[in-house]
């Protein structure tokens, strides 16, 4: 990919130091969130019967009694070398269970995702190339009837029909012990169901928006007149302009697919990090529900990114700039 | 030998609300081989519905409802989807309006090209080989390199031309130039004309041109059709139908057209009262009759036909009086504007601008210093990029000029921005822009907005409000009916007397006229023309009036600058601006805008590109195109601004009395 327009490198460190930015303020949301606010963690850990001695040692021994400025410094410096610190309910580092986590995360991200956007990108363009049909009307208000459905209903209801009714997949998607590839994408099915349904409608709106307006255009046009083939128009001419802003939809949707799926995890008992956090907060396990959710921020801030660097470079107008 | 284009008593409607709607109305022309025929009318009279029946191109809603197209003999409207691929392949090419467009954003212009080749059969290689030999025909120097770019890398002329290069490649029986130079500059209209003309003459191609500029289609074509709410009501060769029209409508829509030696202080435009009727309206009669002077109770019950009139026609049953039609504005002054040569409204004095982006400084405005008087408009002109909005903005203070400039309001220097300035400032400098739906408020009603503009900033409330009101909207031509409609109930030329009304609700002593007719009709413009010439008579009011229409500028300009990367070149009164001895640049400029009238005058053409103003040229920043360049010292030595004659300064190095006998005229 050539770079012939200075302002874009500029654009794009401007880009990443601002995800940096937001990372930092995010760093320290979750730190006070996690460790200042809840007050005496020694007591919120040892309960109420605890004696104050005991209380007081265990901060100690976890560094709480120090100001909060080198609490945080040495939690983020430490985080950001792999250090996330120690569980208080495993008592183990975190690190492990975080990143393991993540690994289930971006599996069920990835059936999903690999289930939604061809569908979704298919039928905003099936839409599209019959606007006003009945088709396009099934499309578009089906996708968007779906959409405003949350996952809790459309997973119990899926897993009701699927699992106990026709007992086709899995109820959990946990897979056993040492399962292999084609078992584990079994148990992944169900519950990327519910996401695709969030998800379908969404992108198959954009991709429709896209297409509609690329049919119109006059580039389409000059292309029809030159008396190429319809497929050749839509394929060369159409669909690259249509796609460009759905992309970018697509990306930033990765890091809904991959940190927020708390709700579709925890019906579907998965071990992502979704179900992580969920677990650490109710066990006031502070380091683990901070790892996690920093980790969570680290991945939308990666996602957003991606999709603004792939609109960056996808769109020649804005890669190259204009001919000074 | 068959005709290029053979249109036979098509009628063609759009279906809206479950209704057909006639657009084309029993139209019939032919154009035969190797022939130009021109297609006229104003917006909504059908001209490019023509074009798109032609290419079979139509929206989903219209639909052929009568009548047939043949092209090069055969029967566009009985093809079946392959006939139709093969006939856009072989036979028939379109290029329309605004290049950019037409043009696929993310395809490298080499690959647009080329596929077209491919289509035909040819190779790769021998297909890229071909393109750039396409290019170079319709002279681009450098085609390796063009056929590297993106869309949005080239200008707007060189898109044109890419686009005419891919028209043409497959050799076409006919060609369609729907408003093909609408939007470009006039010295790249007249480029791209330039080309049309020739390739014209190496192609032997048959051309259909549409376009609502009546200049451009006397300048290019052999035969002309007029349409009138997609009826064609006068046909004839070019030179003849302009000459002397027969029908009533050709006869008014000449009249709007301000004409060399028409000025404010002399005359007012003709006009055409009313409106175009709507797509789909029952016509009965003639079409034209309600808005026609000449129009009696037959002309309203029976539709005249197409007259044979030897060669031409007309519809029209009085065509021999069309060319007695009487006029509906009349030609004379009421009252004429009493300029004072007293002090000046707008001193401005010394006034630069330059944007700075990174490391690059773009000098948008350069060292301009001009004063107006009362009463007294200032033309701008310039091609686009030459900084006459950015110089309006600076003196409306929508943008601060740089360290030193002096606008001057009355002789008190007024503060650089907005913002800063005292109410009575603010008011005393206002715009009209040339989209007035962009510019007026779409939710609020014509009494709220000019009722709110009359509260701030004529400071009136209750009774005295009200019937300043009442005044305002009659001295811009509306009445009181208008009131309580929105503005996207009005058409464009009211839209713009409500913003002129806005405009003018604090009294103001200068208004900024940024285009304001470039979006409207011909009929519409004369009015708001004539509108802006009572209005400044009336009230002394100054004007900054930009404009590339060099025919309007010249009507309602007492003086005129003339701007080419932000400096002005020259500077004087409309006569001797237009007249000359003008600056090499003057000259070029008003060479290159198509007349009616009188002979063409040999065109001067510009060689190359606007430079980029980041980067401007040395010395005479006009030299790398200037036509009467003298040698190194236009490289090296930037000329002064020098008054040469009382009223009348240039930015030349070539003496006055030099550039009077170079251009053939007295001094």
């Amino acid at each position: 990919m050539q770079l012939e327009n200075p302002a874009i490198v500029a654009f794009i460190l401007r880009r990443i130091a601002l995800s940096l930015v937001t990372l930092v303020l995010l760093s320290l949301m979750v730190f006070f969130g996690g460790q200042v606010l809840p007050g005496n963690v020694g007591r919120a850990i040892l309960g109420p019967f605890a004696d104050e001695a005991s209380v007081q040692a265990l901060n100690q021994s976890l560094g709480l009694d120090r100001p909060y400025i080198v609490q945080y410094w040495d939690w983020i410096s430490n985080f950001v070398q792999g250090d996330m610190g120690m569980s208080y309910a495993f008592r183990s580092p975190v690190a492990p269970f975080v990143l393991d986590a993540l690994a289930n995360s971006c599996k069920l991200a990835l059936v999903a995702f690999l289930i939604v956007v061809p569908l979704g990108i298919l039928g905003g363009i099936v839409a599209a190339l019959n606007v006003n049909r009945p088709i396009d009307r099934i499309i578009s208000l089906g996708g968007l009837s779906v959409t405003v459905l949350p996952e809790f209903v459309t997973g119990i209801v899926l897993i009701l029909i699927f699992s106990i009714w026709l007992d086709w997949l899995p109820v959990t998607a946990t897979w056993p012990e040492g399962a292999g590839l084609g078992t584990q994408l079994y148990h992944l099915i169900l519950p990327s169901l519910p996401l695709f349904l969030v998800l379908f409608g969404y992108i198959a709106r954009m991709a429709r928006a896209g297409m509609v307006e690329a049919l119109d255009s006059d580039y389409t046009r000059t292309a029809v007149l030159k008396g190429l083939s319809w497929p050749t128009v839509i394929r060369r001419h159409v669909l690259r302009n249509a796609l460009l802003p759905t992309i970018t939809v697509i990306a930033t949707q990765t890091g809904y697919l991959i940190g927020g799926l708390v709700v579709v995890e925890t019906l579907f008992r998965y071990q992502g990090i979704g179900s992580l956090i969920y677990t650490a907060a109710r066990g006031k396990d502070f380091p683990m529900l901070e790892a996690g959710i920093l980790t969570i921020g680290v991945v939308f801030a990666l996602a957003t990114l991606a999709a603004d660097l792939a609109y960056t470079l996808l769109n020649p107008r804005i890669r190259l700039g204009a001919e000074t | 030998m068959t005709d290029a284009l053979a249109v036979e008593r098509l009628s063609v409607a759009y279906r809206v609300g479950g209704r057909d709607r006639a657009v084309l109305r029993d139209v019939s022309f032919r154009v035969g081989r190797g022939e130009a025929y021109g297609l006229v009318g104003e917006s909504g009279c059908g001209k490019s519905t023509v074009a798109l029946t032609a290419v079979r191109y139509l929206p989903r809603a219209g639909r052929i409802t009568a009548g047939r197209v043949t092209m090069d003999g055969e029967d566009v409207t009985a093809l079946d989807s392959d006939q139709l691929r093969h006939l856009r392949a072989h036979t028939v090419s379109m290029v329309y309006q605004d290049p950019g467009k037409a043009l696929n954003p993310t395809l490298r212009i080499g690959k647009q090209v080329a596929e077209i080749f491919t289509l035909a059969g040819a190779s790769q290689a021998q297909a890229q080989e071909r393109a750039a030999e396409m290019l170079r025909r319709v002279r681009i120097s450098d085609p390796k390199r063009v056929m590297e770019r993106y869309a949005h890398q080239l200008s707007g002329g060189m898109q044109q031309r890419v686009a005419i290069a891919m028209a043409l490649a497959k050799n076409p029986a006919l060609l369609i130039l729907d408003e093909p130079t609408t939007g470009l500059d006039a010295t790249v209209e007249a480029e791209v004309l330039d080309l049309i003309v020739q390739l014209r003459r190496e192609f032997g191609t048959s051309i259909l041109f549409i376009s609502h500029n009546l200049a451009v289609v006397a300048r290019m074509c052999d035969r002309v059709g007029v349409l009138y709410a997609g009826m064609l009501v006068e046909e004839g060769p070019t030179a003849e139908l302009f000459n002397a029209p027969r029908h009533p409508y050709t006869v008014a829509l000449l009249r709007c057209l301000p004409r060399a030696g028409e000025h404010k202080d002399h005359n007012r435009l003709d006009t055409i009262p009313g409106t175009l009727p709507a797509p789909g309206a029952r016509i009965t009669g003639c079409p034209f009759a309600d808005r026609c002077a000449l129009a009696d109770d037959r002309c309203r019950r029976e539709l005249p036909p197409l007259i044979d009139l030897g060669g031409r026609f007309a519809r029209c049953h009085y065509h021999e009086r069309a060319a007695f039609l009487p006029r509906q504005t009349p030609a004379e002054v009421r009252l004429p504007a009493a300029r004072s040569d007293a002090a000046p409204v707008l001193e401005i004095n010394r006034l630069n601008k330059t944007f700075h982006s990174g490391d690059h400084a773009l000098r948008a405005v350069a060292d301009v210093s001009l004063a107006i008087g009362a009463g007294e408009t200032l033309g701008l002109v310039g091609e686009s990029g030459s900084g006459k909005t950015t110089f309006a903005r600076l003196v409306l203070g929508l943008l601060p000029p740089d360290q030193g400039g002096v606008v001057a309001l009355d002789a008190n220097p007024l503060p650089p921005l907005l913002e800063e300035r005292a109410e009575d400032q603010v008011k005393a400098l206002q715009i009209v822009f040339q989209n007035p739906d962009s510019a007026l408020n779409r939710a609020h009603s014509v009494r709220r907005i000019i009722g709110r503009a009359l509260s701030r900033l004529g400071g009136l409330s209750g009774d005295a409000l009200k019937t300043r009101l009442i005044e305002l909207i009659q001295s811009v031509r509306l009445s009181e009916r208008h009131l309580a409609v929105k503005p996207r109930q009005l058409s464009g030329g009211l839209k713009q007397r409500v913003a002129i009304a806005r405009a003018f609700a604090g009294a103001p002593r200068l208004v900024v006229c940024d285009e304001p007719t470039s979006a409207l009709d011909v009929s519409v413009q004369a009015a708001i023309l004539n509108l802006l010439a009572d209005l400044q008579a009336e009230r002394q009011v100054s004007y900054i009036f930009i404009s590339h229409d060099l025919g309007v500028v010249r009507y309602l300009s007492d003086k005129i600058a003339v701007l080419y990367l932000g400096r002005i070149m020259e500077l004087g009164s409309s006569e001797r601006v237009f007249d000359g001895p003008h600056h090499p640049y003057t000259e070029a400029l008003l060479s290159a805008v198509p007349r009616l009238e009188g002979k063409q005058p040999s065109r001067i053409r510009l060689e190359g590109e606007i430079p980029s103003a980041s980067n401007p040229p040395s010395g005479c920043v006009f030299h790398t195109r200037c036509p009467r360049k003298l040698g190194a010292i236009c490289e090296e030595k930037e000329p002064p601004f020098v008054e040469e004659e009382a009223g009348h300064s240039l930015r030349c190095h070539i003496p006055l009395a030099e550039l009077a006998k170079l251009q053939g005229k007295a001094l």
